[in-house]
């Protein structure tokens, strides 16, 4: 009988389809919408950003692939990380800007710590703190969006909401939430907006911000559009609730229960959901604070990692004088994600107390 | 409304790929002609040959005796001559010397004597089950009169059957439950008996509901104290541990058996063989293999004799239909692959399957993603253990309890970066061991 060459290998014999490139192609595709409203509300500029960042990522992955001899451009994480930069920073950066936050992503935040698998921070997150606290007046200088661009005064033209709610507080207390203020700087609002609001109550601010219309990074400003990439990935199973909802949840319950209090509202005066759509949150509640690699392994573990991110964001934007709440936040629990690692484990399957007291009874 | 149970932590979903073999009824093989018949077929020491080259044996003879505690007979499949004594290499890698056996042409049926088992005792129930050399036939291979002998200080208050076969591919024991339905159940009551069991159940997965209603069909017309407990479709149910939470709500602590827990749990192939070895005095000697998979011509569940070679159970099959990439003995998740054809088939050989190649996809590091932890059963978190192994840090690995890894295959199944994850956890245990 003829024998074909058979393979020998350790058991299972089955898996599952996924794998490192198709998570990171998947992850990829979920932002699509996102960069696509980016581009369409900034123009050709947003575009350029893009296409400067992706580029140079693969060209130092690929540089430094081929320095180590390690080929690793096919994994695709230098893609995601290379997009990741460009949703991370303003239509108007001069284009060294993504270049060299890029290049720093891969080559420092990655490489150094010995590539895919092994950086303890987030790369593009890392890149971006990096650029940002190089050259903060260029990476804070927003762009108005193409919705809003007839009705935005003059003196508000490259602020964010967020923004001008912390230049507010820095000049001490208010006496009024976010929102009122807006309509106090006569922060213009979309007529959609408007309606909507008109028709559900909710604020239209707070509507302008979940659709996308106001001023930010290219991919941060629209919820909406980030969320369909999110439920992309939940559905996928690329993702797992537990990061995203405890980081969502706990932002939006700290800052309802003292949001208020910076502006002089005292407790339960915050807003729950006007904080969700605002600044970078959306896009760092499902990509950044999800990164595999610098989140905890456990599901538990997860849990007290969104929290922590949550509790931080918070703090930092209610109380902190800089920008960057969720760059700055995600990172500091990047930091400690090894530790909870090692402190927060799952239980054993047959660990548990019935069980040890009747296995002591039967032994009797 | 109801919940379907299950065990709740961990547990991965392959496709089932039952649908090749399920409708194909139990064949015999015809009578190969030769049989090579190991002496290690079972969990621990190998039998010692009671017969020499040259030697001629009767059907159902003894031919090996246990060696020790844990250790099980060994029996002539087949009336003919000892050709030879070999050193043969099972598909699960262990080396045995196997008894070469040439059949004789002529093949007497003896008359099988008709026992009643519910007159004999606890005591005589086991012997008889050591005597005829039954094992675990799910794979485990545990010689059932160790398991079977309950310690006096020791109480259960389960007899657990386990019809679940939640390996992909394989479909022997539902073509028993279809089948031979009341041997089996007959045989659960025999354990039942052996082990002074209340209760008795058996766990069956809802991807085999006709075999479900059947039992249930069978149960009633006999009027059999048994409970039939269908169970939502997830591997590795068909692990003991699995099992048990599953029906009984009851988790096995590290290191511990299922009677430490008040229940025995055996496969649905072995109450089989346990009622033969009973009521017709019959042992061990055949059993109910799938041979199956994308590259085999006819699918089928064939009733082999102990010792017959894969090549004889391929060529009565119609051979290859493709190019096969691996050979594996047992299920997919947690079969052991092999090369070589002339390996014979053993007790605990449940399943032959021929597989293509999956996709080959680059191996990468490890992205922390936690698809690993999710999906292991004990809850353990096998990227850390690998990351030890790797290391070589094998006493840290068995600190952080690598000897609770049951190699169920859930982990590396799911791994987007396709670690050798089980392969890791093997050599960490030998490696661990030794130091």
């Amino acid at each position: 009988m003829h024998t074909p060459t058979m393979t020998v290998s350790s058991s299972p014999h089955l898996h599952e389809k996924n794998s490192t490139a198709s998570i990171m192609y998947q992850v990829s595709i979920a932002l699509v919408p996102a960069l696509l409203w980016g581009i369409y509300v900034f123009g050709f500029r947003a575009l350029l950003v893009t296409i400067v960042s992706i580029a140079t990522a693969l060209l130092v992955e690929y540089l430094l692939g081929r320095f180590s001899g390690e080929s690793t451009l096919s994994d695709g994480s230098a893609l995601l990380t290379g997009l990741l930069v460009a949703l991370n920073m303003s239509p108007s950066v001069p284009l060294f800007i993504p270049v060299i936050a890029s290049a720093f992503a891969i080559a420092v935040a990655k490489w150094t710590f010995g590539g895919l698998g092994a950086n303890w921070a987030n790369p593009a997150l890392a890149g971006r703190i990096f650029v940002f606290f190089s050259f903060t007046t260029p990476m804070s200088s927003f762009v108005t969006p193409r919705t809003l661009a007839s009705a935005m005064p003059d003196a508000l033209a490259s602020a964010t909401p967020l923004s001008v709610v912390k230049t507010a507080i820095s000049g001490g207390s208010l006496g009024m939430d976010a929102n009122a203020l807006l309509s106090e700087v006569s922060y213009p609002a979309t007529a959609f907006a408007q309606k909507i609001a008109q028709a559900t109550g909710f604020n239209a601010y707070t509507i302008d911000s979940f659709l996308g219309n106001v001023g930010g990074c290219i991919g941060e400003i629209s919820a909406l559009a980030l969320l369909i990439g999110g439920v992309y990935l939940l559905v996928r199973k690329i993702i797992t609730w537990h990061i995203p909802v405890t980081y969502l949840a706990s932002v939006g319950l700290f800052s309802w229960i003292f949001g208020g209090i910076p502006g002089g509202l005292g407790l339960f005066g915050g807003s729950f959901f006007s904080p969700l759509f605002s600044g970078g949150l959306m896009l760092g509640a499902l990509f950044m604070a999800t990164d595999y690699v610098t989140s905890p392994i456990s599901a538990k573990g997860q849990i007290v990692y969104g929290v922590g991110c949550g509790f931080f964001t918070f703090l930092f934007r209610a109380f902190g004088g800089m920008p960057e709440a969720v760059s700055v936040s995600i990172l500091l629990m990047n930091v400690i994600t090894p530790t909870i690692d090692r402190f927060i484990v799952p239980r054993k399957f047959g660990d548990t107390r019935e069980q040890r007291t009747l296995a002591k009874e039967r032994k009797v | 409304m109801h919940k379907v149970p299950t065990f709740r932590k961990g547990g991965v979903h392959p496709d089932d790929k039952k649908v090749f073999s399920r409708m194909q009824p139990i064949e015999r093989l015809p009578l190969p002609g030769e049989l090579v018949v190991a002496l290690s077929q079972h969990l621990g020491s190998p039998a010692k040959a009671l017969k020499a080259k040259g030697d001629t044996v009767v059907k159902g003879e003894k031919i090996g005796e246990a060696s020790g505690f844990i250790s099980a007979d060994v029996h002539a499949p087949v009336s003919g001559v000892v050709k030879e004594i070999r050193r043969v290499t099972l598909a699960n890698s262990i080396v045995c010397d196997a008894l070469v056996i040439t059949p004789d042409s002529e093949q007497p049926e003896g008359e099988a004597p008709a026992v009643d088992w519910r007159t004999l005792s606890e005591a005589e129930l086991v012997a008889t089950i050591k005597e005829m050399g039954i094992v675990g036939m799910g794979g485990a291979t545990f010689p059932a009169h160790v398991k079977l002998t309950i310690p006096r200080d020791k109480k259960i208050d389960a007899f657990i059957i386990n019809g679940v076969e939640c390996e992909p591919y394989l479909t022997a024991d539902y073509r028993v439950m279809m089948e031979r339905a009341d041997e089996a159940l007959q045989g659960a009551l025999i354990c039942a008996k052996a082990t002074r069991a209340p209760r008795v159940i058996v766990g069956v997965e809802l991807n085999k509901k006709d075999a479900i209603a059947h039992l249930k069909e069978v149960v009633e017309a006999k009027g059999y104290p048994i409970e039939i407990v269908g169970l939502k479709v997830k591997y590795p149910q068909g692990d003991e541990k699995q099992l048990l939470k599953a029906l009984l709500n009851r988790e096995i602590p590290s290191g511990k058996l299922p009677l430490d827990v008040g229940a025995v749990i055996a496969n649905i192939g072995s109450c089989v063989a346990v009622y033969e070895a009973v009521a017709q005095k019959k042992p061990l000697y055949e059993r109910v293999v799938t041979v199956t998979g994308e590259c085999i011509a006819n699918p089928k569940n064939i009733l082999a004799p102990v010792g017959t070679k894969v090549s004889d159970l391929l060529a009565f099959c119609g051979g290859f239909s493709s190019e096969p990439e691996k050979l594996v003995s047992g299920g997919p998740m947690m079969g052991f692959s092999f090369f070589d054809t002339d390996t014979p088939l053993t007790k605990g050989f449940s399943g032959l399957l021929a597989l293509t190649g999956e996709k080959k996809v680059v191996t990468t590091a490890c992205l922390n993603c936690g698809r690993c932890v999710a999906a292991c059963p004990i809850g353990l978190v096998p990227a850390k253990l690998y990351r030890l192994i790797d290391n070589g840090q094998y006493a840290e690995a068995m600190a952080n309890s690598l000897m609770d890894c049951k190699e169920c295959g859930c982990c590396a199944y799911v791994c987007p970066a396709h670690l050798p994850l089980v392969h890791g956890m093997k050599t960490g245990k030998k490696l661990g061991r030794k130091k």
